[in-house]
């Protein structure tokens, strides 16, 4: 079909604080970018079709599906992965420690997704309430916990720390 | 390795004017705001452009002004914005409690308002609430600004009057300030689209507009001038579906789809007020 000369881009992002520069084609897409030019494979693809969340990181700190927006899109901006939330010294971030203590996850496909969306609720509303979380987790299927652990995990870390240091 | 979009080109747009001149020069561009109905339809290669325009930098274009009779509102601005904008909530409610229902948090922090009336999905929330208030379209082009009345503006399925090498720049909402409103979504998981939504503006120039009605976004032209005349909820709920002709799917047939449009009107206009 497509028989055009494409060029490609120089994109340069900043990952958990990192610069992570490459030549890529237009349309690789930001979660490709992540995980094979910044190596960080914790950023998982589920659907690839913008519903399930998985791909979940955050663009200047709101959050974004990585598998629907273009690495060059977010030429120049900063992207945070579930990579970059722990406490700095290898520990988790209390929205981590809150999936660990509450049970949030069963096989984890979703987690890093959970984590980064509940992440950016925190950043921007640290003590929400059960509403408010189910709100703002309503673009991240999980098919195994049925939710209500994932709820209390994100209570456990609104009230054991919030977001965390990262931010 | 995943669904990624064909080959294409990218440029990006720092202001209208080379925006313009861009899609001017480029055989097959199509422009990139949020990408959040664009890089689906690519990723799906049901779109391949050959160049894509990213017009998402584009500053001017992401200010809400107050005019006085109007609030202006830039076509990149994001659904979220547009969700916690004190100046829309005051002015346009209708807009504000609508932007907050569309998709998921992900979906409105890329999406914009423009984005959302140019894709013209008949299934997409915010041009009923363009319908429902009587905004107008401002769209620029190489001979400079028209407008468009949102009655015209939503031709057929994907289709809108913004033509090949036009920029949808703003959409101007006449203030709806202390009018009473209704927006009903029927869904079967909290961040689909409708299977059939109804959008209700009261105040001196009612309108109720359909999503998810017909092959394009529409307004519910009967019902919406027995509300002008003063007719009771019932009498203008039984009118909701006059005239459209809705698809059908797996969600709901047709009959269904009227049935519904019918009963959510009626809720609409009780939660705009009206008795
Ligand atoms: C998972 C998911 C769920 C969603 N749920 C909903 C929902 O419930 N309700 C709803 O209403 N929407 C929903 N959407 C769509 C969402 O609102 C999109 O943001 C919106 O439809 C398109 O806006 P955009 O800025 O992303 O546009 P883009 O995808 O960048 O562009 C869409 C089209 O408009 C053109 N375009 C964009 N801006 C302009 C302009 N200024 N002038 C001229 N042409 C322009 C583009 O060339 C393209 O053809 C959903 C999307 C996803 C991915
Ligand atoms: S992989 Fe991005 S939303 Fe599912
Ligand atoms: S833990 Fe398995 S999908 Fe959520």
């Amino acid at each position: 079909m497509s028989t055009i000369e494409t060029h490609t881009t120089h994109v340069t992002v900043t990952v958990n604080g990192r610069q992570v520069s490459d030549e890529v084609e237009p349309r690789t897409l930001l979660v490709h970018f992540l995980r094979e030019q910044a190596r960080l494979t914790g950023t998982h693809v589920g659907c690839d079709s913008s519903n399930c969340g998985a791909c979940t990181v955050l663009i200047d700190n709101e959050a974004a599906k990585s598998c629907t927006v273009l690495a060059v899109q977010a030429n120049g901006h900063k992207v945070t992965t579930v990579e970059g939330v722990g406490n700095g010294s290898g520990g988790f971030s209390p929205v981590q420690e809150g999936f660990r203590q509450e049970h949030g996850l069963q096989c984890g496909y979703c987690t890093p997704g959970m984590i980064m969306a509940s992440t950016a609720l925190l950043v921007e509303n640290p003590k929400p309430n059960e509403h408010e979380i189910r709100e703002a987790l309503e673009g991240n299927l999980c098919r195994c916990t049925g939710y209500e652990t994932i709820v209390r995990a994100v209570q456990w870390a609104s009230t054991n720390g919030g977001a965390g240091e990262w931010a | 390795m995943g669904m990624i979009p064909a080959r294409f080109d990218y440029k990006q747009a720092g202001s209208v004017a080379e925006a313009l001149q861009l899609l001017a020069s480029c055989d097959d561009a199509k422009l990139l705001a949020g990408g959040h109905s664009l890089v689906p339809l690519m990723k799906l290669r049901l779109v391949s452009p050959s160049t894509l325009i990213d017009i998402s930098g584009i500053a001017e274009l992401q200010e809400i002004t107050d005019t006085g009779p109007v609030l202006r509102i830039g076509a990149l601005t994001r659904h979220r914005v547009v969700e916690r904008s004190k100046v829309v909530a005051q002015h346009v409610p209708l807009l504000a409690h609508v932007a907050a229902l569309v998709g998921d948090p992900q979906v409105r922090n890329r999406g914009t308002i423009g984005g959302s009336l140019v894709h013209g999905d008949p299934a997409a929330d915010l041009p009923s609430v363009a319908l429902a208030t009587g905004a107008t379209m401002v769209v620029t082009g190489a001979g400079g600004e028209r407008r468009v009345a949102a009655g015209d503006f939503f031709v057929d399925f994907l289709e809108t009057a913004v033509g090949p090498d036009e920029i949808l720049t703003a959409i101007e909402f006449p203030k709806r300030t202390g009018a009473g409103f209704g927006y009903e979504k029927f869904v079967r998981r909290s961040m689909d689209y409708a299977i059939v939504g109804v959008a209700v503006q009261a105040g001196d120039q009612p309108g109720i507009a359909l999503v998810n009605m017909g092959s394009a976004p529409r307004r519910a032209d009967a019902a919406s001038r027995a509300l002008a005349s003063g007719a009771g909820v019932d009498a203008v709920a039984a009118l909701a579906a006059d005239g459209t002709n809705p698809p059908e799917d797996l969600n709901a047939n047709a009959d269904y789809r009227r049935h519904l449009a019918s009963v959510l009107t009626k809720r609409a206009l009780l939660a705009a007020g009206y008795r």
